[in-house]
């Protein structure tokens, strides 16, 4: 069958098989493999994208039901060469170690920034925690998002005194 | 040699912080905090692992497991799947035993099958592999593939695996009548005989088991086998924590010549010990390219990786600790049953098939020591040495700080307070223990009471005495640990005949920057980073302009990989080393470019000046220069500025670390909480203390795992309870706790730069500190022990006075 949707702003529209995985889809048709498959369980975390704005397990969702909808994966954080706050909070809190999880993490960690811009501790511990990792033991990845947090603030302040 | 100057005892340290940007390129040279040089990429989703890794025209493997235990195959008909269009191969264990490769070594000298061909002997056993056009079809076509089993009686407890009625696994082993592995012992057993029969002391005995569990990286095992038959060279992308010995053993076993293979370990997403074995999959990918000449990946799912690939620990032992009545222990002695599964496939030095369990011995000066070992076979998957265990010395601490905190329930004393009385002390140093081991360097006490200071261990005593009086229960449990690790000096440790010695290249360019290869393999650790600094360190050149090169065996030296937190003891000093073997190299260059004599230049990181004349000075940078450009070098010096060596360890490195875990037990559900978690480690020189930082807190979690959750277990059919992540539970963000951390500093007296390693500590130390606070809460129910994982049945079990079901 045939399936367009838009990856990362770009369109795009490819022949699958109607049983094709979005994780699979992603990693070896389009070959955006910053996407992890690691479990087949929805346990793991590391295959997590966004399904228009909603962070999703690309494992147990169909590539076809990704069919009209925007799909947002690790590789467009970045924009323009400047990386998102959220993967410079990641690099300057050692967030990561093996790295394998933290495509997924970012991308969660980015809506609920979006969502929330001043998450306390328990609420970022709270959205990570559909999510495995088994370097880091959590806290640098706490400390890593409330460092995107406070940088997010500082610019948003920044743009405010520049507009009045 | 020592350069490091012993550092008193810290003060809590500022970790814990949400730190300011760091800026990399104004790092100044050397050890400290600075950000990984990793992370840009992995940031940006480019990381590459292997099934990453896509090559033109390349098939993909998928493997036949066993559904049973224990089985006769009787027949194979592979015809169905054959016939499948898009299927190129389909192999089974009779087409590998024609070519000689059905069965394969394990690093215990044992041998396992690569494909089945008379019995399967565990659930998830490979009996036949399929190669196919894409990795959907591989699937498909194992479906197609028909198997008749004869099932046989499987033998699962490992307690009855000697009965004389139980059926014999390996009866593939000329004569082999009964399930008996190895027997093992260590340590004087009359010697500890006689204490144990002493008058007026305290005797205390525990059956404690360490269940079995699996590492579960979230990348699970895999590779991608290239096979160039014109030129007959192999490439192979693995998971592999050793390419090097990996090579050598597919050379051994493929009878492919050792130059005509080339193995690469691409970025891996965790290894903690389960990417060290070889595996059946990687051979099976090996041969699927030879026989259809493209290129072939198999990668396993989660279950394959959880119900097939090495577990950890799965010991049953019985510790017994003899003291007087004022608490000073005297002497302890273990029995343990070992479970090795189907085939022993314990990844450790060969003379120590029970790895380093001989430390059993804990940080405490005691008169005797005695172990005594059975290994046996049993109907389930092969491993043993895995999840950042440091060859088994998980088991050895969980049991010595199990047994002295039953103790210390006996005597009436503060488990801390027993501890600190019974303390190797710092003028003891080397210490050789009871059963052996020479402790390079320690200093226990220090960190044991800045832990406790950072507890508030006094408060949290008065806090919990408190709260039993309202029914609450909360526990405070304390552990101390002393590791070993840095395997190891050849004379004593090889794998199969290599030596656990590790090469390392450092290449100086014309303009100052260089490049350093070596022999361990990063799955996380951030090699990438602490190697420059390292040699950094010791050449005067920034980190920033240093290239790490590891993980592919056509690029670096010889050398025994990345497991029992061996890089930063072996592979960090070869680095130091080498870097000073350049220096010393310059150091020449440099008196011809001053004319002076080498004894008359001082060394100020980076720049050699003339001593008294500081302002007659030249940089490392243009001594490069100089050792690659026109114009003479001193007489008798060659051009260049590069060195090679290949380290071997004097001794190991034994880092140690004082943990206090506290714990909340709720009365209604028995659900533990873990409510703080203080630990101080103290791993010799710190080079990179963020990256030390990270270490400790993923042990840490480990830990609480382990001591909570996780358990590979087996219904009396040996079907495997664990095989996914819904059964097999590791902990998430809510099950820990913000770990506080501190830190001592003892340096290591036989390493180049006092280091010693730390990848481990952390897993080794936190299970007892978890397992003695949930005790120490359930003590008004008179709980001694509880055996892990804690789960809110066990802990409610407990409270009942009903034992731990067996394991």
């Amino acid at each position: 069958m045939q399936v367009s949707m838009t990856v990362n702003g770009q369109p795009v529209t490819e022949e699958i098989e109607g049983r094709l995985l979005l994780v699979h889809f992603l990693r070896d048709q389009l070959r955006l493999t910053g996407t992890h498959w690691g479990c087949d369980t929805s346990n793991c975390g590391t295959c997590v994208v966004w399904l228009d704005d909603e962070p999703v397990k690309s494992c147990t969702v169909l590539a076809a039901m990704a069919g009209g909808r925007s799909v947002r994966t690790v590789e467009g954080l970045e924009k323009n060469n400047v990386l998102d706050p959220i993967q410079q909070g990641f690099m300057e809190c050692h967030g990561l170690q093996c790295g394998f999880c933290t495509p997924g993490m970012m991308m969660t960690a980015r809506a609920l920034l979006d969502r929330n811009p001043d998450p306390t501790e328990p609420e970022i511990r709270e959205a990570i925690s559909g999510q495995i990792c088994r370097c880091t033991g959590y806290a640098t990845i706490v400390r890593s998002v409330q460092w995107a947090s406070k940088h997010e603030a500082g610019e948003r302040a920044k743009a405010e005194e520049v507009s009045s | 040699m020592t350069t490091t100057e012993e550092a008193p005892a810290a003060a809590p340290t500022p970790e814990g912080v949400v730190p300011e940007s760091v800026d990399n390129n104004q790092h100044p040279v050397g050890h400290g905090r600075m950000l990984r040089k990793e992370d840009p990429r992995f940031v940006r989703g480019l990381g590459r692992y292997c099934d990453d890794v896509q090559l033109h025209g390349m098939l993909h493997l998928a493997i036949l497991r066993s559904p049973v235990a224990h089985a006769r195959i009787v027949s194979i008909d592979v015809s169905a799947a054959q016939a499948h269009p898009k299927v190129k191969a389909v192999i089974t264990g009779a087409d590998l035993a024609a070519q000689g490769l059905a069965w394969m070594p394990t690093l215990s000298n044992d041998v396992q099958a690569v494909l089945a061909t008379d019995k399967v002997r565990f659930q998830g056993q490979e009996v036949a592999f399929v190669v196919a056009e894409d990795r959907y079809t591989a699937r498909d076509a194992l479906e197609l593939i028909d198997v008749e089993y004869d099932i046989l009686e499987p033998v699962i407890d490992a307690r009855r695996a000697l009965a004389p009625d139980a059926a014999v696994i390996r009866d593939d082993l000329d004569g082999k009548t009964d399930n008996h592995c190895f027997d093992w012992q260590t340590g004087d057993e009359a010697a500890t005989e006689a204490v144990f029969n002493r008058p007026d002391i305290v005797v205390v005995k525990q059956d404690i088991v360490y269940p079995r569990v699996h590492p579960a990286p979230m990348e699970t095992c895999g590779a991608v086998a290239d096979f160039d038959r014109v030129d007959g060279k192999l490439t192979l992308w693995s998971t592999s924590q050793a390419p090097h010995a990996h090579r050598t053993l597919y050379a051994i076993v493929a009878g492919i010549p050792e130059h005509k293979i080339r193995v690469i370990s691409p970025d891996i997403g965790g290894g903690f010990g389960n990417k060290v074995p070889i595996y059946p999959g990687y051979v099976c990918a090996i041969v699927a390219s030879i026989v259809t000449g493209k290129p072939v990946k198999w990668m396993e799912d989660r279950s394959e990786n959880l119900v097939s690939t090495g577990f950890a620990r799965d010991y049953i032992m019985r510790g017994e600790i003899a003291a007087t009545r004022e608490g000073k222990i005297l002497a302890i002695r273990t029995d343990v049953l070992a479970d090795h599964g189907a085939f022993n496939g314990t990844a450790a030095p060969v003379k120590y098939p029970a790895g380093f369990f001989g430390v059993f011995t804990g940080s405490y000066d005691i008169e005797a020591a005695f172990c005594k070992m059975t290994a046996v076979y049993t109907n389930k998957a092969p491993g043993g040495v895995a999840y950042a265990c440091s060859f088994r010395i998980t088991e050895a601490v969980y049991l010595v700080e199990r047994i002295v905190d039953c103790l210390a329930d006996e005597l009436g004393m503060d488990p801390a307070e027993l501890r600190l009385k019974n303390f190797i002390q710092p003028e003891q140093f080397p210490y050789l223990s009871k059963t052996g081991w020479t402790y390079d360097s320690g200093n226990y006490e220090p960190a044991m009471r800045l832990a406790m200071e950072m507890a508030g261990y006094d408060e949290l005593r008065r806090e919990q005495a408190e709260k039993r009086t309202r029914g609450e229960l909360m526990g405070i449990g304390v552990a101390f640990f002393t590791e070993a690790v840095g395997a190891g000096p050849r004379k004593d440790m090889d794998i199969l005949g290599l030596g656990m010695a590790d090469g390392c290249e450092l290449r100086v360019h014309p303009t100052g920057k260089a490049v350093v290869r070596l022999s361990v393999q990063s799955q996380g650790q951030g090699h990438e980073t602490t190697f420059a600094q390292i040699v950094a360190e010791e050449i005067g050149i920034p980190p920033a302009d240093i290239d790490v090169v590891h993980g592919d065996t056509d690029n670096t030296p010889f050398g025994l990989g990345t497991y029992g937190s061996r890089s930063t003891p072996v592979s960090g000093a070869a680095a130091a080393l080498v870097a000073r073997k350049v220096r010393d190299k310059a150091r020449i260059i440099a008196s011809g470019m001053l004319e002076v004599s080498v004894a008359d230049l001082d060394w100020n990181k980076g720049t050699f000046s003339v001593k008294g004349d500081p302002e007659k000075s030249v940089t490392i940078q243009a001594i490069a220069m100089k050792a690659h450009g026109a114009g003479d070098l001193p007489e008798g010096l060659e051009g260049g500025l590069e060195a090679q060596i290949c380290y071997n360890p004097e001794n190991l490195t034994y880092p140690f670390g004082a943990y206090i875990c506290v714990v909340d037990v709720d009365p209604g559900t028995a659900q533990v909480k873990v409510r703080r978690f203080v630990a101080v480690d103290d791993c010799g020189t710190r080079i990179n203390p963020m990256i030390i930082e990270g270490q400790v807190h993923g042990g840490l979690t480990d830990g609480v795992g382990m001591a909570l959750m996780e358990i590979i277990a087996f219904d009396e059919e040996g079907n495997c309870l664990g095989g996914s992540l819904m059964d097999y539970l590791i902990p998430t963000s809510l099950e820990v706790p913000d770990w506080e951390t501190g830190f001592t500093v003892t340096p290591s007296p036989h390493h180049p730069i006092g280091a010693k390693g730390i990848g481990e500590s952390a897993t080794v130390g936190s299970p007892p500190a978890v397992v003695n606070a949930v005790v120490d809460a359930l003590k008004p129910y008179g709980v001694r022990h509880a055996d892990m994982p804690l789960t809110p049945s066990r802990v409610w079990d407990a409270m009942q006075g009903r034992a731990t079901p067996p394991v």
